[in-house]
């Protein structure tokens, strides 16, 4: 099977700094896959570079087999690569609706999605429980539900390749639970990639995990494989799993 | 808000414009040139609503659009001898050719860089027209005669000095901008343009092209500004450098901060407004410009938002 991203040799320096530093990275079409390491390991960078948001230094982005390193990242949403931020960052003085009918108006003017706004509105708002929310202002929802509703607006966009960056920091337990299931079933249609901290959520939900240190792959395999990498809990687990 | 009431929503802007139609019939010759006067410019105020308010882009350079239009058309009528509709579409292209050159370059920049860059262009445009005086008459401007400002329609002539006349020419592109407006801030376009003014990253991030929409809708607020300029120099007759001055950049935006940056009726109320203060405090008083000012600063206290964004914020939150 051909994978859906790879890259080649991405590198991206800030000055002396190489935050993200010849990274060969493949990721399969279906997956869950999760990218761990400590703060400053270059995850975030990483990507960013993926969605387009920052230019790399030096490597190649390959996505469903065209290489899209030069491709500004609003045309790479249009070809299927969404990015949900770190910080929630929904349209806080717009309604939940208008959020979601954005991405949803943009899939129907590129030919991906046929239908009325209003309809794929209401069913990306309906498949994160924010249905009878869809006339309040977002800055005005819960945080949990700010993130929910940043991930209806991943949705909306019909991704191929939805990356979430940390998303459930800030998240109470209950709230977690419900967004594993959502995850999961996100997964059905998509490939997932995600940037967790929090470690059950990981060892639940992914595939396989990647471990990021000093802009580097220090290791990758299925969560079994990680757990017992003595590498990965010397730089990361080590510290939190004792 | 959207699609919260659409019927109320088109019944308000309807209303509008039918209780303008009714004011000609009872107002005195006075105040009927002064709204249609206020009419023509509410247009400049809500083309430059649609770039500040709604886009976010603050400039200090609109006097050069609404200016290409009275120009492009007076220029038109008055050397080229061409009819008041030919005329008026002229200036209204000129304006939007315009915008064009001076958004590829000025949306290259932000904020008040963007500022910044736009009241230099402006400024260019104004010393262009006095140093073309040959053309453009200079500092003392050109005069349209009545002659020139006679539309024949199918035998019958509208004679644009006419006040009447001039009335409902000014009440027709009112209320055609007023409505295209409307539509345009409740299209799928306007929902990008308040996206982008709201967080341009995360539009862009939604696979929006934020600089072609912020183009477009420079365009758009350019072409309205110059019908604005092209309706004044043809209903008014006078086409003055006075008008590409600063002090013709700086006016739409006080309108419109005063009625309600983003909302569709807030330029024009924000305009009548200002004309009237200005009107009945000067027949007082010498020092009327003192009491505008009080009047202003008093506004910008009790109602931030201008009249209309604090009147929906507080009780219509369905206005548009």
């Amino acid at each position: 099977m051909m994978p859906l991203l790879t890259t080649k040799g991405l590198s991206r320096h800030f000055g002396g700094l190489r935050a993200v530093d010849g990274v060969d990275f493949a990721l399969m079409p279906g997956e869950i896959r999760a990218i761990i390491g400590p703060n400053g390991a270059g995850k975030t960078t990483f990507v960013s570079l993926l969605s387009g948001r920052i230019r790399p230094s030096s490597g190649m982005v390959v996505f469903d087999g065209a290489d899209i390193t030069a491709m500004p990242a609003y045309k790479r949403v249009r070809l299927g690569v969404a990015y949900t931020f770190q910080i929630t960052s929904v349209f806080a003085n717009l309604t939940a609706f208008d959020n979601v009918a954005l991405p949803v108006q943009r899939t129907l003017t590129d030919g991906r999605t046929r239908g009325q706004v209003r309809s794929g509105v209401m069913a990306a708002l309906e498949r994160t429980g924010l249905a009878d929310r869809a006339g309040t202002l977002a800055g005005q929802l819960s945080y949990g539900h700010q993130r929910l509703l940043e991930v209806a607006m991943g949705l909306a966009l019909k991704p191929r390749l939805l990356i979430l960056d940390e998303p459930t920091q800030g998240l109470a337990d209950s709230e977690i639970d419900n967004f594993i299931s959502l995850v999961r079933e996100i997964a059905r249609d998509a490939t997932v990639l995600l940037i967790e901290h929090n470690m059950p959520v990981v060892m639940q939900l992914a595939d396989r995990i990647t471990v990021f240190n000093s802009g580097k792959i220090l290791a990758e395999g299925t969560p079994e494989q990680i757990r017992a990498n003595t590498q990965v809990q010397d730089a990361y687990l080590g510290a939190t799993h004792g | 808000m959207r699609d919260a009431s659409p019927a109320k929503t088109y019944a308000l802007h309807v209303g509008v414009i039918a209780l303008l139609f009714a004011l000609n019939f009872v107002l005195p010759d006075y105040h009927q040139g002064l709204f249609a006067r206020i009419m023509a410019l509410a247009v400049f105020a809500m083309g430059y609503n649609l770039l500040f308010g709604y886009v976010g882009l603050l400039s200090l350079g609109h006097a050069m659009f609404f200016s290409a239009g009275l120009y492009g058309a007076g220029l038109a009528v008055y050397h080229l001898g061409w009819g008041v509709p030919a005329a008026f579409v002229a200036g209204v292209a000129c304006g939007a050719l315009l915008a064009l050159v001076i958004g590829l370059l000025a949306l290259r920049t932000s904020g008040v860089a963007f500022m910044i860059v736009t009241m230099m262009f402006a400024q260019v445009f104004y010393l262009l027209i006095l140093y073309f005086a040959a053309w453009t008459g200079g500092d003392q401007g050109l005069v349209i005669q009545q002659a020139s400002r006679v539309i024949a329609i199918g035998g019958a002539p509208f004679d644009l000095t006419d006040p009447t006349v001039r009335y409902m020419s000014a009440l027709a592109l009112f209320s055609i901008i007023l409505l295209v407006t409307l539509a345009v801030v409740r299209s799928r376009f306007g929902r990008v343009l308040v996206a982008i003014r709201e967080n341009e990253e995360r539009t862009k991030m939604l696979g929006y092209d934020t600089l072609a929409n912020k183009l477009a809708a420079v365009v758009a607020s350019g072409a309205i500004c110059a019908a604005s300029g092209a309706a004044y120099a043809l209903l008014f007759g006078y086409v003055g450098s006075s008008f590409a001055s600063v002090q013709y950049s700086i006016l739409p935006l006080l309108w419109v901060l005063l009625g309600g940056a983003a909302t569709t009726l807030g330029p024009l109320i924000g305009t009548l407004f200002m004309y009237y203060v200005t009107d009945i405090t000067s027949g007082f008083t010498s020092a009327y410009l003192l009491i505008v000012g009080v009047a202003l600063i008093l506004l910008v206290l009790f109602f931030p938002k201008g009249i209309l964004g604090s009147i929906r914020e507080r009780w219509l939150r369905w206005l548009p």
